[in-house]
């Protein structure tokens, strides 16, 4: 059974649509990048996904380790292990990153059935994973991203990520605003975590991060659905040539571009 | 945290998760005979409070002056508050379990159930229940008009602190009382004073004797369990020169669809180079979703900080009652003190909180500071209403005011009423004041994390909260953490 069936998804916001039969198949253990230009509904498919209010789904279905994705709450994706690295993390006055890290663990660790982790083993881990991230004890007594920079910001998902270890991680642009030595470090924590369980969705405008994470797929998204899909080698493909070739493409392209892992269409 | 807070904490939490749709975790009754006076409020009723305290004449003849002041005055009626109109006629203004009528004479007297009623409460009465390893904790605790008992009192006699009920004080100790009573809220002061002057029936006493820094918290749990009974108590706390206390309140009421009326007085005086802080957890019955029942909570605090270098702070959690009209305030009489209010003041659904701080600047190089946090929800409203005033001798008066409001919802209401009156050109007072919402992104941003929605709301308004709870000692942070969640269930979704 894959980890993540995208099927046929029709879903925008408000009057206007944005996902226009949009196909997606992730098996645990690989890892896909999508790739397109600004605009064409990236960020739309990670809050589809995630369940952000305002979402319409007018048509097609999301199977997510069997269950019908679309039927649950945020918080029982996130349970079930669905976690989304935000393009635009948000802030919390007042609520430390330890905090806010010990609250989530235990909300999803409640969900599950299993106990909390006690408070002792909990800051060991966290200051050994944080760690890992760059990250110094001080960062985690801040209050959430308040005050971070960008890049701070970004690490501290990744950060987020490696605590909750999810079964499907989506990060968004999760390497926008980041220098060289930054885009190392959260693409060694994004590495860390790919395994045989464990399905990845890296979401980016720049083939850069793909010289760090290696995908196993890479698919390009215009106009809300997949115009094309392939290996490695696509992203680099597109390095060279730019968007430009599939912007036209999107336009009239009503064909059937389904991607699949188990069968890339060349196009 | 200690384990065995921490196991208190989750008891807290799971019973107010199995209370099925109602979030007041204390809305218990108890069944004890209480010895009550007829209703009404006239001379007899008072005289006949003063006898069952065996109180002397001059505390009489003081209530009766009183109670004849209180017949000139006017209800105020500026507060930004509404409510049916009080008869103080059809008003219980004494009530006392029935086996409190000897006296017990320590608390293995106490009757059994009032006890019990205590440790529903999580308050441990027996001192043997302050478990090792916990910080030590005294408590006095008062059940309708009376207290049922005080702990650790002899532990802190050894170093000289008197920590008793307010009617053993007034036969212990008659001349600390004579000498401070009415000192710092007068009997006139506004009409609910003059009525908790006229029929107060029990509080605490607390003086910490020069240079003493008292070894351990001071508490008050307040209770009020008789159907249609007022709670008048009159908490009378001085900190004498160089001595420090910290005493802490905490209040509940049963589930009553009638509502009830509780006008304290707290009165604090700090003389030289002393310290009080207080803190109070207030968590009286808010009434229902609807607006039915709930405590009227009208009460005057205040502290004096009588002579230099004297400080005072209050810290202040108010999430129950259905009315609040609360100012703790602060005189700053000697050169060179310090007053502090932090507040967080919490209404849901049809709560009505008017509440703020007055600081009274009077001496030289004094110095305040108010933080104000309020948070709205359901249909509630909720004001801040603060007064700064700068006497003309008063030079280098510094204040400094922050004033948060956080709404959730569109339903309800948030005002920021400060008056600021500066009589003397050296004065430097700093005025801030935020507005805001907690937003769908920050909501779907917790919840993308895991958390439902009433743990986003929680954690959000704790974070809110943050530099308020900071200041509360730990005992009490953790437990008004958990309150702020409570009292917001079902402000979303
Ligand atoms: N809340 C919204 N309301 C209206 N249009 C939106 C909204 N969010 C996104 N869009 C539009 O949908 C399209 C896709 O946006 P987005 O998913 O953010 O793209 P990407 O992440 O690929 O840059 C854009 O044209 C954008 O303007
Ligand atoms: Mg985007």
């Amino acid at each position: 059974m894959a980890l993540l069936e995208i099927n046929d998804l029709h879903a925008g916001v408000e009057d206007k649509q944005i996902l226009n039969g949009f196909n997606l198949t992730i098996n645990a253990g690989e890892v896909h990048a999508i790739m397109g230009p600004n605009g064409s509904g990236k960020s739309t498919l990670s809050y589809v996904l995630a369940g952000r209010d305002g979402y319409e789904t007018q048509n097609g279905a999301v199977q997510f380790d069997g269950q019908a994705l679309l039927d649950m709450t945020p918080e029982d994706r996130a349970i079930a292990g669905l976690f989304l690295a935000f393009q635009y993390p948000l802030e919390i006055p007042g609520v430390t990153n330890m905090t806010f890290l010990r609250t989530s663990l235990n909300a999803v660790r409640r969900g599950r059935g299993e106990a909390e982790m006690d408070a002792a083993g909990f800051l060991r881990m966290v200051r050994e994973k944080a760690r890992a991230m760059g990250m110094d004890d001080d960062m985690l007594k801040r209050p959430l991203n308040v005050g971070f920079s960008g890049g701070e910001k970004k690490r501290n998902e990744v950060l987020q990520m490696a605590v909750l270890e999810p079964r499907l991680a989506i990060l968004d642009e999760t390497d926008s605003g980041l220098d060289i030595d930054a885009l190392q470090t959260v693409a060694d924590g994004v590495n860390a975590l790919r395994g045989e369980d464990r399905g990845m969705l890296v979401i980016t405008h720049y083939q850069r991060l793909l010289d760090f994470i290696k995908p196993d797929f890479v698919h390009v998204m215009v106009q809300g659905r997949i115009v094309r899909s392939g290996g490695p080698e696509l992203a680099l493909e597109l390095e060279g040539s730019g968007y430009g070739a599939y912007l036209d493409a999107g336009a009239d392209l009503q064909g059937d571009a389904h991607a699949t892992s188990e069968g890339v269409p060349h196009a | 945290m200690s384990e065995a807070k921490a196991g208190i904490d989750r008891d807290t939490v799971e019973q107010v998760a199995n209370f099925g749709g109602e979030n007041y975790k204390y809305g218990f009754t108890t069944e004890i005979d209480a010895d009550k006076a007829p209703n009404g409020l006239n001379t007899d009723i008072i005289r006949f409070i003063s006898a069952k305290k065996e109180e002397p004449q001059w505390l009489l003849d003081w209530r009766l002056d009183a109670f004849e002041r209180w017949k000139t005055m006017q209800e105020p009626d500026w507060a930004h508050v509404d409510y049916p109109k009080i008869d103080y006629q059809d008003l219980c203004y004494y009530a006392a379990p029935k086996s409190m009528e000897d006296g017990p004479k320590s608390l293995d007297e106490v009757d059994p159930e009032l006890l019990r009623t205590y440790e529903k409460l999580g308050i441990p009465l027996q001192e043997q229940e302050v478990l090792a390893g916990v910080r030590k904790v005294a408590v006095d605790a008062v059940f309708d008009s009376v207290s049922v008992g005080t702990t650790f009192r002899d532990e802190l006699a050894k170093v000289g602190v008197i920590f008793c009920s307010f009617s053993e004080a007034v036969k212990e100790h008659p001349e600390l009382v004579r000498k401070y009573l009415g000192s710092v809220v007068p009997q006139s002061d506004n009409y609910f004073a003059a009525l908790n002057s006229a029929v107060f029936s029990d509080g605490s006493f607390v003086y910490i004797p020069p240079g003493v820094r008292c070894p351990m918290e001071l508490s008050t749990y307040f209770r009020i369990n008789e159907a249609n009974t007022g709670q008048f108590e009159r908490t009378l706390v001085i900190a004498d020169r160089d001595s420090y206390v910290s005493y802490l309140e905490g209040c509940t009421a049963p589930m009553r669809d009638e509502n009830q009326l509780h006008a304290a007085v707290v009165e604090l005086v700090a003389l030289e180079d002393a310290e009080i802080k207080y803190s109070t957890v207030q968590n009286w019955y808010p009434g229902d979703a609807d607006g039915i029942g709930g405590i009227y909570n009208f009460v005057t605090k205040r502290g004096d900080c009588r002579e230099a270098r004297a400080r005072i702070s209050w810290t202040q959690v108010e999430t129950g009652s259905a009315v609040t009209w609360k100012y703790p305030s602060c005189i700053l009489r000697g050169d060179d003190t310090v007053g502090e209010f932090y507040s967080i003041a919490i209404s849901n659904n049809l709560q009505q909180v008017d509440s703020g701080t007055k600081m009274l600047h009077l001496g030289r190089n004094t110095s305040s500071k108010i933080i104000s946090k309020g948070i709205s929800a359901g249909r509630s409203s909720n004001a801040y209403r603060g007064q700064v005033n700068v006497h003309p001798k008063a030079a280098n008066a510094r204040n400094f005011t922050q004033c948060d409001s956080l709404l959730i919802g569109d339903k309800c209401a948030a005002h920021t009423v400060p008056y600021i009156e500066a009589r003397n050109i050296s004065a430097v007072l700093e005025h801030e004041a935020t507005t805001s919402k907690i937003s769908d992104d920050q909501m779907f941003y917790c919840r993308q994390r895991g958390l439902d929605p009433e743990e986003a709301v929680a954690l959000i308004v704790n974070g809110f909260c943050r530099d308020v709870l900071q200041n509360l000692p730990m005992e009490f942070a953790v437990e008004a953490q958990k309150l702020v969640g409570i009292s917001l269930e079902g402000s979303v979704g």
